[in-house]
């Protein structure tokens, strides 16, 4: 079915049809329509979820904990400070090898205080234990969502689903939604291996566990994520088999022959996209790479994306406060350290607190990567752009 | 009435091995209140004394299903285990009975999981919370939470040459629960094994979100000989420090009332933590604190006969 919806809707609608054991969620801008959309469905009886409103979202995270540990199929939603007031409780969730899945609308972690999109919330769990796909429009966010569950089940690793808040979130496209039987009957019902809730095979979760043992359960946990990109490739290739859209976990635009690149995360895949459109219009050989799983980084195929390229400027919609520039730019440097395919890098951090990148923009960025190109070498390796007084 | 006969042959739910103190009130807590229980039951614990002590990996002390998350949520943590429970057997995937109850001590109750006690009691959870109240936090070596007592040395409310330890008297920790209406609410202390585990069998028979606070002596934070947890928890509710009672379907009752109301002196004056008192020239402190004792009581008495 075709439908116009925004990116909350999207989400909310995958979680109408995943229809999970439990959803545990508290309010937050710009997020809440999620939790709105999906109070309605369990009131309308469209789902038989056991709906918890808690307090907070500390709360609501630790009682996604308790019911996945129970053997539910779990959910939440939430953004920014929401997200912050979780830190404690994801390092336990994946500690715990609990696979919940949660849809963060990305906004700016205050102060000073901000409703809008960056990605300095969803980067600041980074080293969470959680995986992290970002995505770049409602019908990646539905079909992401979707995909979660299962990547998250067969990982034991809970997951974040992230879409830019306001840009996708209440932004409308076209989304093909996929037949509500088909989802559960895709994703089949969660087989728990250990639940709290049999009785008569009594578990003890979440034990002290001091110096000679917490070691060997912590290397496990980080085993289960350099195992994780196979997973989720294998998953993504069996919902595009199944329903017929294919995703990456590198999203290579017009790469076969740039010379030039941007690297980006989320809605900026798609104005990126239509600058590289225009640009290319002017002959110009420019692509655009697209970080879609975040965590656990693709080190591999974002190596054989960005060594593509001469220069490469990495758009962090973030900064670490660190003076090494934003996240991607970071990590992008560690992978390239042993290679010998080395772009020039120039770090642009845009779009703090919503500020609004255009089409325009990026095709400067692109102009300024030729011009580094011709020249040979970066001049500055971190710039803000978009900022006055720079 | 339970009879310790039935008691001895319920099986035990909380096993010895564990690594708490000679005395220690909390997991005789743990002991009684399972003991109690008629129904399998899925138990949860905050950060705590009673959670380090019997979960050191690879060893569990607990015989039932056991989780622990963190300090400040049990009660969110169990709300979700029985959000779980409600939807699994709602799908036909779970037909057993079973209930679900939370451990969490002052500290990780009246202070930090205050919150999510109040959110688990509003939604209505059918969760059993049990707070074990040892006055302080025990855990980190004794530090005042609100459920220290008025004059009460702990280490960040140190009876020094100018300050007499804990100048504030008691956060009513039970009253606040009550205004939450729950299905049920009590007041209890090991020393009343009696009345202890018929209150936790009411409770787990209540239809909806029930909440024990029970007064559980610490040896260590208290200072004490550890053979005496068992007086000491008589004379708090001889003295009416820790009166008995239960809050059910709108209506107060006391349910252990002492023959003769003790004065206060007789309960502190056992305890290091209260020694400082009896020093003082001025004997201020020990009166204000017998004051508020029997405000407190008059009030219940007043509620009980409403």
């Amino acid at each position: 079915m075709i439908v116009a919806r925004t990116g909350n809707e999207a989400m909310a609608e995958a979680m109408r049809q995943i229809n999970p054991d439990v959803v545990a969620a508290y309010p937050i801008t710009p997020a809440t329509e999620i939790v709105q959309h999906f109070a309605s469905y369990v009131a309308d009886g469209l789902v038989t979820t056991e709906y918890v409103p808690a307090e907070s979202e500390h709360s609501a995270l630790s009682a996604c904990i308790g019911a996945a540990a129970a053997g539910a199929r779990v959910m939440t939603a939430t953004a920014a400070q929401g997200l912050a007031l979780m830190h404690e409780m994801l390092f336990i969730a994946s500690g715990m090898r609990l696979p919940i899945v949660l849809c963060l609308v990305n906004r700016a972690l205050s102060s000073p205080i901000n409703i809008h999109c960056d990605h300095s919330d969803s980067l600041a769990s980074r080293d969470s234990g959680w995986l992290q796909i970002f995505t770049e429009n409602p019908q990646e966010a539905y079909d992401t969502t979707i995909m979660a569950v299962k990547i998250a089940e067969e990982i034991l690793l809970p997951v974040m689903v992230t879409t830019d808040g306001f840009i996708i979130s209440h932004g409308m496209e076209r989304v093909e939604l996929i037949d509500d039987d088909k989802v559960p009957e895709w994703l089949g019902e969660r087989k728990a291996p250990y639940t709290l809730l049999d009785v008569d095979n009594p578990i003890t979760i979440g034990m002290l566990d001091l110096q000679d043992y917490y070691f060997e359960h912590k290397r496990q946990e980080i085993e289960a994520m350099n195992n994780a990109l196979p997973v989720i490739e294998k998953v993504q290739k069996d919902f595009g088999d199944t329903f017929g859209r294919y995703y990456p976990i590198v999203d290579e635009y017009r790469m076969e022959d740039a010379e030039v690149a941007v690297l980006v995360m989320g809605s900026t895949g798609g104005t990126g996209k239509v600058a590289v459109d225009r640009m290319r219009k002017k002959g110009k050989k420019v692509g655009l790479v697209r970080c879609r799983v975040y965590r656990p980084f693709p080190r591999e195929r974002m190596l054989k994306a960005i060594t593509k390229v001469k220069v490469l400027g990495i758009m962090d919609r973030a900064d670490t406060l660190s003076t090494l520039g934003g996240h991607l730019y970071n990590d992008c440097r560690s992978i390239l350290y042993e290679s010998e395919a080395r772009p020039l890098l120039k770090n642009y951090i845009y779009g703090l607190g919503g500020r609004d990148i255009s089409i325009e923009e990026i095709e400067t960025v692109f102009e300024q990567l030729l011009e580094i190109k011709e020249r040979g070498r970066v001049d500055k390796e971190i710039v803000y752009y978009g900022v006055r007084g720079e | 009435m339970a009879t310790l006969k039935e008691l001895a042959q319920q099986g035990e739910k909380f096993l010895s091995g564990h690594r708490a103190c000679a005395g220690c009130g909390a997991t005789i807590v743990a002991r009684q209140v399972l003991l109690a229980a008629r129904y399998p039951v899925v138990v949860g614990a905050a950060t705590g004394c009673l959670e380090v002590v019997s979960t050191i990996f690879p060893y569990s002390a607990w015989k039932t299903p056991y989780i622990h998350s963190a300090f400040e949520n049990v009660a969110a943590t169990m709300a979700g285990v029985e959000a779980a429970y409600n939807a699994l057997k709602r799908k036909g995937k779970i037909t057993k009975e079973m209930r679900f109850i939370a451990f969490g001590g002052d500290g990780g109750t009246y202070d930090i999981g205050l919150q999510a006690l109040s959110g688990m009691l509003e939604r209505r959870h059918r969760v059993l919370y049990i707070c074990y109240n040892n006055e302080a936090y025990m855990n980190t070596g004794i530090q005042r939470s609100s459920a220290t007592p008025y004059g009460a040395h702990t280490t960040t409310s140190p009876a020094g040459t100018v300050i007499p330890g804990k100048l504030q008297p008691r956060k009513n920790l039970t009253e606040i629960v009550i205004a939450h209406e729950p299905a049920y609410a009590a007041q209890a202390t090991i020393g009343y094994w009696n009345d202890l585990v018929t209150k936790v069998r009411k409770a787990l028979d209540a239809e909806g979100p029930s909440f024990i606070n029970i007064f559980s002596p610490c040896r260590l934070g208290w200072a004490y000989p550890p053979e005496k947890t068992v007086a000491i928890t008589r004379l708090a509710v001889e003295t009416c420090i820790w009166p008995l009672y239960e809050y059910e379907k709108g209506k107060y009752r006391i349910t252990v009332k002492p023959k003769e109301k003790k004065p206060i002196e007789e309960f502190l004056k056992f305890q290091g933590r209260f020694a400082h008192l009896f020093k003082l020239k001025d004997q201020t402190p020990i009166k204000e604190f017998q004051s508020e004792v029997d405000r407190i009581w008059e009030r219940l008495q007043k509620r009980c006969a409403e």
